[in-house]
């Protein structure tokens, strides 16, 4: 358990209002150094809008969020990116008409440093940085698993690897934090369970944190070692996952008011 | 069934030739064209030479490859970062109009010659050919940034009519500009001419040296097509290509957007200013009222028939319908109409034929003449597909089970 560990992300009273509804209110959550936290929620519960604040695509209306003791409040994409805050997407959003190999390089951009007379001049500093991140990139895809399709068009993959390139390409930012969107969409429950065990290898091998938005029960319940459940846009329980899985509000709002749970 | 779907696919992204052997290719093909021009060609019967001067005249080549060097960098900014531009011919009159400046009599109040083969005498600004291209080149730059700064943040479509007003007022900058507060900016509609001719080795080209210009619009044309391919296999390179994939997934992977799309901006405006310059030593002279808006259309229609995204295919597009333009069309129409008699003005037909041949493009071959391999995967995916009941994932994954 890495709960007891000081947050590399938090969000801090948090909302978001869109023209007068509040898609999320007032929300605080913290993700603690190297740990595998969830945030789930019934359908519309603002999940998804909390995520896109947390990479910059939304600008809060109030609160703030920290990264590394950080303020990172409001930066655009690209420089929350830059920072180290990675994520996937929910329907995936990977460059289809890219290689695998690409698509993970593309996510090295902040790193790479070639400008543009570098590039076209192919100075030995470029090149051997080319070379280094082609490397990386083969080594990412290798770690995921689709070491093989490292030429193969990203639309081309099979869709559990598209999942895969997707956290590989993720990972190429060297992240401290791994938003994970839904990442069991579409998955059987045998995939599913296989996915499980690779979240873990991703924490313990790269040292980062995880935060998945998760609608699989199953596999929240396995993976998470801290829960939040968001509900209408307000946090409504947080805890470990027996903690959650017994919590009335939680219950309440899953299964409505009348539900008899035994 | 599912094995066949896989070859299939695989078949397609094997590019059927490397990036060396077109480069080799388009050397030698260049050197071959030089040679037939300067050597084989006086020799042959007048009959042939007057057939190859009304269908091949080497000015046309040459003006061809003007067109090329511009659509080159249009590529960069439509075919890899798929930013829409409608207005690329103000880049193109912006270095032209640098040559008319710094390379002519027209500032006749001031005198200064630097590396110019030209006669001291003459009055006005002289600099070298060479240093011309490299002050218009940084003129577009300059002027794609201060453009592309506040306008790269629209959506594409609004970014296309934003592009379409500046490539109608800078023509008309320089239509206007007779008299800017008593100051005369372009000469106006009567143009700046001569432009001084290029030098070399210590040589002046005279205007009848026209293999001399081909060569050196060759390599004009050859390091575009270097800079294009290198940009491309780069950081940059991939950076746009995302953008053009997925914008918002390209900046969620820590791509700064308006900095690639600038980029992207700059390099096609130094194209489209050595285009320019090229241009106004090619027709001697620098005239206000040729910069349309329909050269920006044929540039993206060269972009877009030959082939968005392959430099090659970009030049093959940009050399046909360069040569339908100037030469093929109306040679055509000459030989219709005194075999029938007929007394048709073809070359006013050129956008009815273009429109006609786009039409018939999208229809059969939406991806150009010569694809880059991965847009030719996206425009026949679905021919693919019908073939197979399932659609292509399930059975990919079927086969790793």
């Amino acid at each position: 358990m890495a709960l007891d560990s000081a947050p590399v992300l938090e969000a801090k009273n948090i909302s978001v209002e869109f023209g007068g509804l509040k898609a999320v209110d007032d929300v605080s959550f913290a993700i603690p150094d190297r740990s595998v936290v969830s945030l789930i929620g019934p359908n519309g519960a603002g999940k998804t809008t909390f995520f896109n604040v947390l990479t910059g695509l939304y600008k809060p209306t109030l609160g703030f969020v920290t990264y590394d003791n950080e303020d990172i409040t409001g930066l655009v994409p690209h420089k929350i990116a830059e920072r180290g805050v990675a994520r996937t997407f929910q329907n995936i959003r990977l460059f289809g008409l890219m290689t695998a190999e690409e698509n993970v390089m593309v996510a090295m951009h902040s790193h790479l440093k070639a400008g543009i007379i570098g590039t076209i001049v192919g100075t030995p500093k470029q090149r051997s940085e080319e070379r280094e991140a082609r490397a990386e990139a083969q080594a990412l895809l290798n770690f995921v698993g689709i070491g093989k399709t490292a030429k193969e068009f990203a639309r081309n993959l099979s869709y559990g690897d598209q999942r895969r390139l997707e956290v590989a390409r993720a990972l190429a930012l060297r992240p401290k934090v791994l938003l994970l969107d839904e990442p069991t969409a579409g998955m059987n429950p045998q995939e599913s369970a296989v996915f499980v065990d690779f979240v873990y290898k991703v924490r313990d091998e790269k040292n980062i944190a995880i935060l998945l938005i998760e609608h699989d029960m199953s596999v929240v319940m396995k993976v998470s070692e801290r829960i939040t459940v968001l509900d209408r846009g307000t946090k409504i329980a947080e805890g470990s996952p027996a903690e959650i899985k017994s919590n009335p509000r939680v219950i309440e709002a899953y299964l409505g008011k009348s539900a008899e749970v035994h | 069934m599912a094995i066949i779907a896989r070859k299939k696919s695989s078949k397609k992204q094997r590019a059927p030739f490397s990036q060396r052997t077109w480069s080799i290719g388009f050397f030698s093909l260049a050197v071959l064209i030089y040679i037939f021009y300067t050597y084989i060609l006086p020799h042959t019967p007048d009959g042939f030479q007057s057939q190859i001067q009304t269908w091949f005249p080497p000015s046309a080549l040459n003006e061809a490859l003007v067109w090329v060097i511009a659509a080159l960098g249009l590529n960069i900014v439509v075919g890899y970062a798929g930013l829409l531009d409608l207005g690329f011919v103000a880049f193109w009159a912006i270095g032209g109009y640098t040559a008319g400046w710094f390379m002519s009599g027209f500032f006749n109040q001031w005198n200064f010659h630097f590396g110019s083969e030209s006669a001291k005498v003459i009055p006005g600004i002289h600099l070298s050919f060479w240093l011309v291209l490299v002050i218009g080149a940084l003129i577009c730059a300059f002027f794609g940034i201060v453009i592309g700064a506040p306008t790269l943040r629209l959506k594409s479509d609004y970014l296309a009519i934003v592009t379409l007003g500046f490539g109608e007022i800078i023509p008309q900058i320089f239509v206007n500009g007779e008299n800017i507060h008593g100051f005369n900016l372009s000469n106006g509609t009567k143009g700046i001419s001569p432009v001084d001719s290029i030098g070399i080795f210590g040589k002046r080209l005279g205007p009848f040296d026209l293999n001399y210009k081909y060569m050196i619009f060759v390599a004009m044309a050859a390091f575009m097509v270097f800079i294009s391919l290198r940009l491309r296999s780069g950081r940059l390179g991939r950076a746009w290509l995302a953008i053009r994939e997925d914008e918002l997934a390209a900046s969620m992977m820590g791509v700064p957007l308006m900095k690639t799309k600038l980029a992207a901006y700059a390099v096609g405006a130094i194209s489209g200013g050595l285009a320019g310059v090229a241009y106004a030593t090619h027709v001697n002279g620098i005239f206000a009222e040729r910069f349309q808006f329909s050269i920006s259309i044929i540039l993206l229609a060269m972009v877009v028939l030959g082939g968005m995204g392959n430099v090659w295919g970009v030049m093959v597009g940009a050399l046909l319908i360069a040569w339908v333009n100037s030469t093929g069309l109306p040679a055509f129409g000459n030989e219709i109409n005194s075999t029938f008699h007929t007394n048709i003005n073809f070359p006013s037909y050129t956008f009815l034929i273009f429109g006609a041949l786009l039409i018939l493009m999208m229809l059969f071959r939406r991806e150009g003449i010569l694809p880059e391999s991965r847009l030719k995967l996206l425009m026949h995916e679905n021919d693919d597909a019908s073939g197979n009941e399932q659609p292509h994932d399930e059975i990919s994954e079927e086969e790793d089970l």
